[in-house]
């Protein structure tokens, strides 16, 4: 019974990669349509699998398996396996990931229909899936790794797929030199918890947390700080720059430069949630040390604020949801640094519906406007695609946190958990996430608004995109209307959660129990939201963003020319772009500049490369003076020689 | 009777004319040769007094050998300069610095 599991879970990861590897190396063969045949069959089948053991594992509660395939490199006593996880959190993420990447691969044929890059794309997609998959499943940090640098590979790899622009080149660079950053932290973490326990299995280091505790090890003389508290920190690096946290949150606006469908899957979905199951998944370490929990909830609640009201300010439409993307993940940190996992991955999974929804709807915009994404070359376009625009706005209406929308229940107990926390910082984090609930709204109605209302700002005739487009849309707003509702009870305060064990929470941290006791349905909790603030916070952002956007545009001009420092700021992004640019690589050529003039040109060219040379030279210069030709002086050299050594010997010296 | 210091004395002279002979002139290289059999004649001396006053015969068996060995090298010496002077025109010593560095 174990073993056809773990067929199943195989197969769901390697399903992907074979189509990934049809569409790439035959994909010119085999043709077009061949090519999203086997690759959207192979994913599709691979979402089935998934949902099979989402049934056995998830609903059915089958205890977890944890397998070793293949022992892919032994050094010393260490074993390197490639060896699958399977319990309810990564079988949780394996269906998110394949339905979201299906939905993608279907829209994809819709989008990228007159690309001359269709097979690569497709097979740049599976392979993202089968890396995203690896991720997921793997029991060991090394083969998370693995997954975690495939996904980061194709990350960059689909940025900068249109490659023939300069600004799709440039924004892939960042994506992958900001990820590498995060990615240090994630390899020192690594080597700290390799050092401390000898092992790299979850279940080893997860049992052995007390290897772990109590220990601290000196950073510089003087400074000494917990190893679980170090390497939890330096995990949450990692997953800093996987899931796009300030200050590494840089690339994410930059990766919009790639198709929409990647966008949609990768830079919304799938890949910048990695950081978040990471932290999930590595709870039982992170749960003994309270100042990482307070760093991650910190961090989190200013990406959630900070990052939000940057989406205000953007005319990029996609820029505008890779912003509101950004806050998300936001709230998702927050959950994280609060205990509250379960609440976490619950806003993960709706979140990654109703953002691939808004961006698969942002897409079929794009492609009916002809690749126009600048939102005030549009407007007036709801009667045009009634599809899209319903699809929109139910992903807008779950983005905001409107009952009974999907997003409501996942962002609503995130608030309710940061209010009842008590981490140094909670309550910074308790005001961040509430002005979030204001913002939200504001941000994605006001891209509503000036996308499919208002006056019609385009000449060319604009129609509703095709049904390979609309299909995936239309599949992605159900789950956004009834997956919170539907979820929420069995995930987060049945007396067996959705995660079971997969998450380990400490009693004192346990938020969510405490939350769970005034639980009463997910029906109950939407009628009654009328009673929270937060609900009304969002209502405000609508009718704000309705206000400014459709009643009363010249208010907020004049509001902009009133604070226009502070409109400044925002557009600027808060100077972080400027600050990396002046800073970061202007100061890196700096450095490199000073290193190649000087200690290149002038210490090792100078002094030891030629400087050895001309030394030689000057030195057979001298000596070669020595050599006169004339027989007497090489005698005299004889005999002077003879004498000094006679004089050597007789005085005994 | 003639002590062995005396003997030693008149080698040592001799030596110390041969090298003389090399360094100072730098004219003719037939003089160098002839240097250089001073001191072999120095050394030779050396050899006979010792053996005399020592009353074994071996330092004069060795002196034959180091003349016949002088004679062909004189020989083949003087072939060489021979050689020198059909092609450089001169057997000054001065002029004959080819190996000069």
């Amino acid at each position: 019974m174990e073993n056809h599991f773990v067929l199943l879970a195989v197969l769901i990861v390697v399903l992907p990669l074979l189509g990934s590897l049809v569409a790439g190396f035959l994909g010119k063969v085999i043709g077009r349509s061949a090519t999203h045949c086997v690759t959207i069959s192979l994913v599709g089948l691979s979402f089935l699998l998934s949902c099979y053991l989402f049934n056995a594992f998830v609903l059915n509660a089958t205890p977890l398996i944890d397998t070793d395939l293949y022992t892919w490199a032994i050094s010393g006593d260490f074993h390197f396996n490639v060896a699958f996880l399977i319990d309810r959190l990564s079988v949780t993420m394996a269906t998110i990931v394949s339905f979201v990447s299906l939905m993608v691969h279907i829209y994809t044929i819709g989008y990228m229909a007159e690309d001359p890059g269709y097979q690569r794309f497709f097979s740049y997609v599976s392979l993202f899936t089968f890396a995203m998959l690896t991720l997921v499943f793997a029991d060991n940090f090394l083969l998370l790794f693995f997954g975690w640098e495939g996904v980061g590979l194709v990350s960059y790899l689909l940025i900068g797929f249109w490659f023939n622009r300069e600004s799709a080149v440039f924004g892939s660079l960042k994506a992958f030199l900001v990820n590498r950053i995060g990615d240090i932290g994630f390899m020192l973490a690594m080597a700290a918890i390799f050092t401390y326990s000898h092992d790299l299995n979850y279940k080893f280091v997860f049992a052995h947390v007390d290897l772990l505790l109590n220990k601290s090890i000196i950073l510089f003389p003087g400074l000494s700080v917990s190893v679980i508290t170090l390497t939890c920190v330096l995990l949450f690096i990692g997953a800093m720059g996987k899931s796009a946290q300030v200050p590494l949150h840089v690339w994410l606006p930059e990766s919009m430069e790639g198709p929409t469908p990647i966008s949609a899957l990768i830079h919304a979905a799938t890949m910048v949630t990695a950081g978040i199951y990471l932290v999930a998944r590595m709870s039982p370490l992170f749960e003994y040390s309270q100042p990482a929990l307070s760093l991650v909830l910190v961090i989190g609640a200013t990406t959630c604020l900070f990052m939000g009201l940057l989406a205000v300010f953007h005319f990029d439409i996609k820029r505008v949801i890779a912003y509101s993307t950004l806050s998300q993940l936001g709230y998702m940190v927050v959950a994280l640094g609060v205990s509250a996992y379960d609440a976490a991955i619950f806003h993960l999974i709706t979140h990654a519906f109703f953002k691939a929804l808004l961006f698969l709807a942002a897409g079929s915009v794009i492609i009916a406007l002809h690749h126009e994404q600048d939102m005030r070359k549009m407007g007036g376009l709801a009667p045009f695609m009634p599809i899209t625009y319903g699809t929109f706005l139910i992903g807008a209406l779950a983005l905001s946190a409107i009952p009974p929308f999907a997003g409501f229940y996942s962002k609503d107990i995130i608030i309710e958990a940061v209010k009842a926390a008590h981490l140094p910082g909670a309550s910074y984090a308790y005001f961040c996430v509430m002005a979030g609930a204001f913002i939200t709204p504001l941000y994605i109605f006001r891209a509503l608004f000036m996308t499919f209302h208002g006056p019609k700002n385009t000449e060319s005739s604009v129609s509703e995109s095709p049904w390979v487009v609309l299909i995936p849309l239309i599949g992605l707003a159900i789950p956004s209307i009834v997956a919170g509702g539907m979820l929420i009870g069995p995930m987060l305060f049945a007396p067996h959660t959705l995660l079971g064990n997969s998450i380990f929470v400490l009693p004192e941290h346990n938020m969510l129990f405490n939350l769970g006791q005034h639980f009463e349905g997910a029906k109950i909790m939407a009628l009654e939201a009328g009673r929270t603030l937060t609900f009304w916070l969002a209502m405000a952002g609508i009718v704000a963003a309705w206000f400014f956007n459709m009643e009363y545009p010249q208010f907020a001009e004049s509001l902009k020319q009133r604070f226009s420092w502070l409109y400044n700021l925002m557009v600027k992004k808060y100077g972080f772009d400027d600050f990396n640019q002046l800073v970061i690589v202007h100061g890196t050529r700096r450095i490199g500049e000073f290193l190649y003039s000087i200690s290149d040109l002038k210490i090792i060219d100078g002094i030891f490369v030629n400087g050895s040379g001309r030394f030689i030279q000057w030195f057979a210069n001298v000596s070669r003076r020595m050599q006169t030709g004339y027989v007497y002086h090489y005698a005299f050299a004889m005999i002077g020689g003879v004498v000094v050594l006679l004089v050597w010997i007789y005085l005994g010296l | 009777m003639v002590s062995l210091s005396e003997f030693l004395m008149v080698a040592a002279v001799l030596f110390g004319l041969g090298i003389a002979g090399i360094i100072l002139n730098r004219k003719n290289v037939i003089i160098l040769l002839m240097s250089i059999e001073l001191m072999l004649l120095a050394v030779n001396t050396n050899f006979i007094a010792f053996s005399y006053f020592q009353g074994n015969t071996i330092g004069e068996v060795f002196v034959f050998f180091i003349l016949t060995v002088a004679a062909a090298e004189a020989a083949i010496g003087l072939a060489i300069l021979v050689v020198l002077f059909r092609r450089l025109g001169s057997i000054e010593v001065e002029k004959l610095d080819k190996l000069k560095g």
